[in-house]
């Protein structure tokens, strides 16, 4: 499998928090609630359903998940 | 006061019979089984229109909710439930009647005492909560879940966080049910209610200007202003109003609104007793699949909806219950799937106007169902009794008489 990465798109970023639900060890909150990647984003690996869990479950399709 | 009682003071409205022409939300019809209603407009056009409330639209998919709901230069949240009467606005309760580019500021407020992390503080108290309502009626073999569980929760949670007494709940439903429900129809009975509300809280302020405490009153009291200053005491009240009004019967709703397919639903509820952990998916389809919540638009300008031209001086009914039902987004959206893996929903809101409380409201179903499941895990609705549901802006059950334990 290839590698994974994720970014959250702070423009679209509501803070609905369904990503850091569905993956606590891919994103992190700020104090607002709302989404950040963690760390630069790459997906470790055992993790790649877990990202593209949180990137279709995302009401504002703010999660981009790139193979590298 | 009972909903028979106080349906005798609303004006009637003409029963519906050409739905896609003139749908009315508050018809009993729609009341009792809103589905149905949805795919018959939804089959008619993304968007429809009625007469109704002064003239007000509908979006029927999930594309044109979210176009709506993303479009915050045509549509204004100014007003946001649909009445018969659109009187001039003299209560708001920022953020959520709130444009930009006043919203951001104001929202911003909320969201540190709502976030996760703040709900994990809060959980024991609603895990001790649930389980006080619980001990009322155990031994009984039965109860009404609406009455005595699912009401009290949310009640007794955001009383906890505002700092105001648990007891005072009966005040606030009255109070709710007089602004969502009865104030559709008649503005004297809203007008009252936001007044009397207002007053109670203004108490509370009067009170922490005396001795500050340690709550989300006295945390907006403090709260400062874009401009640096203090904010007027007419924005903590109306904040303090919608987070009373919003807090309340949308999750009530929720919570009724599963416990209600489960007791019909043996198989997902023996699923759920067997799995809890699958409880936080199951939760998500409930909120889904049951949206409770409806919102409203006015529209400022002429635009153009999923390609159907909507027009100044109409309302807009913002079903994201009926986008949720949307056969082009959901597969089985008919269905309630309680391990449903991808589940796009928008049962609180797309957009600026996310619910703020949505992270309160998960942990209070979640922890609602899972105290419910492990202290009465066998149970189904009493065939005796009637399942009744709210009116019009907010969806759930109002009666829910269950049998359990020894009547199981």
């Amino acid at each position: 499998m290839s590698k994974l990465k994720i970014r959250v798109d702070q423009d679209k970023c509501q803070g609905h928090a369904r990503c850091k639900s569905l993956a606590p060890e891919l994103f992190e909150l700020d104090e607002y609630g709302n989404a950040h990647e963690v760390g630069d984003g790459s997906v470790p690996a055992g993790l790649e359903d877990k990202a593209w869990l949180a990137q279709t479950n995302c009401p504002e399709i703010a999660i981009e998940v790139t193979e590298e | 006061m009972s909903d028979s009682e106080s349906a005798s003071f609303m004006p009637e409205h003409p029963p519906v019979t050409d739905w896609v022409h003139d749908f009315d939300h508050t018809d009993p019809t729609w009341t009792e089984n809103p589905f149905p209603i949805w795919e018959q407009l939804r089959a008619a056009s993304p968007v429809v229109h009625t007469e109704r409330f002064l003239g007000c639209y509908m979006p029927t998919t999930y594309q044109a909710v979210k176009e709506i709901a993303y479009d915050t230069e045509h549509f204004s949240s100014r007003r946001v439930i649909v009445r018969d009467v659109r009187p001039d606005i003299t209560a708001r309760a920022p953020p959520i009647t709130s444009d930009p580019p006043e919203h951001k500021p104001a929202k911003q407020l909320l969201l540190p005492p709502f976030t996760p992390d703040a709900m994990k503080k809060l959980e024991p108290r609603v895990r001790a909560i649930c389980n006080e309502l619980i001990d009322g009626f155990i031994a009984d073999g039965r109860c009404d879940a609406a009455a005595h569980y699912t009401k009290h929760i949310p009640v007794r949670a955001i009383a906890h966080m505002l700092g105001i007494p648990e007891n005072d709940g009966d005040l606030f439903i009255k109070w709710i049910h007089e602004i969502l429900e009865l104030g559709i129809k008649d503005d004297s009975i809203l007008m009252r209610a936001v007044q009397d509300m207002t007053g109670y809280f203004a108490g509370h302020l009067a009170q922490r200007r005396q001795r500050p405490s340690d709550d989300l009153i006295s945390t907006l009291m403090q709260a400062k202003g874009p401009d640096g200053q203090p904010l007027p005491d007419e924005h903590v009240l109306g904040s303090l109003r919608l987070l009373l009004i919003a807090g309340i019967d949308t999750t009530w709703s929720a919570i009724g609104s599963s416990l209600w397919h489960l007791a019909k639903t043996p198989a997902d509820r023996e699923r759920l007793v067997a799995e809890p952990k699958l409880i936080p998916t199951a939760i998500e389809e409930f909120l889904r699949a049951y949206s409770p919540v409806t919102m409203a638009r006015e529209v400022m300008k002429e635009a153009t909806i999923s390609g159907c031209p909507v027009k100044p001086g109409n309302m807009v009914l913002l079903s994201f219950p009926a986008a949720n039902r949307d056969p082009a987004v959901f597969s089985d959206a008919d269905k309630v799937v309680i391990d449903r893996k991808e589940n796009r929903h928008a049962a609180f809101g797309l957009g600026i106007h996310r619910c703020v409380g949505s992270n309160l409201a998960r942990m209070e179903m979640t922890v609602a169902i899972e105290e419910w499941l492990k202290r009465i895990p066998n149970f189904r609705l009493d065939p005796a009794g009637k399942v009744t549901w709210s009116e019009g802006t907010v969806r759930g059950p109002r009666q829910l008489p269950m049998l359990f334990g020894k009547n199981a």
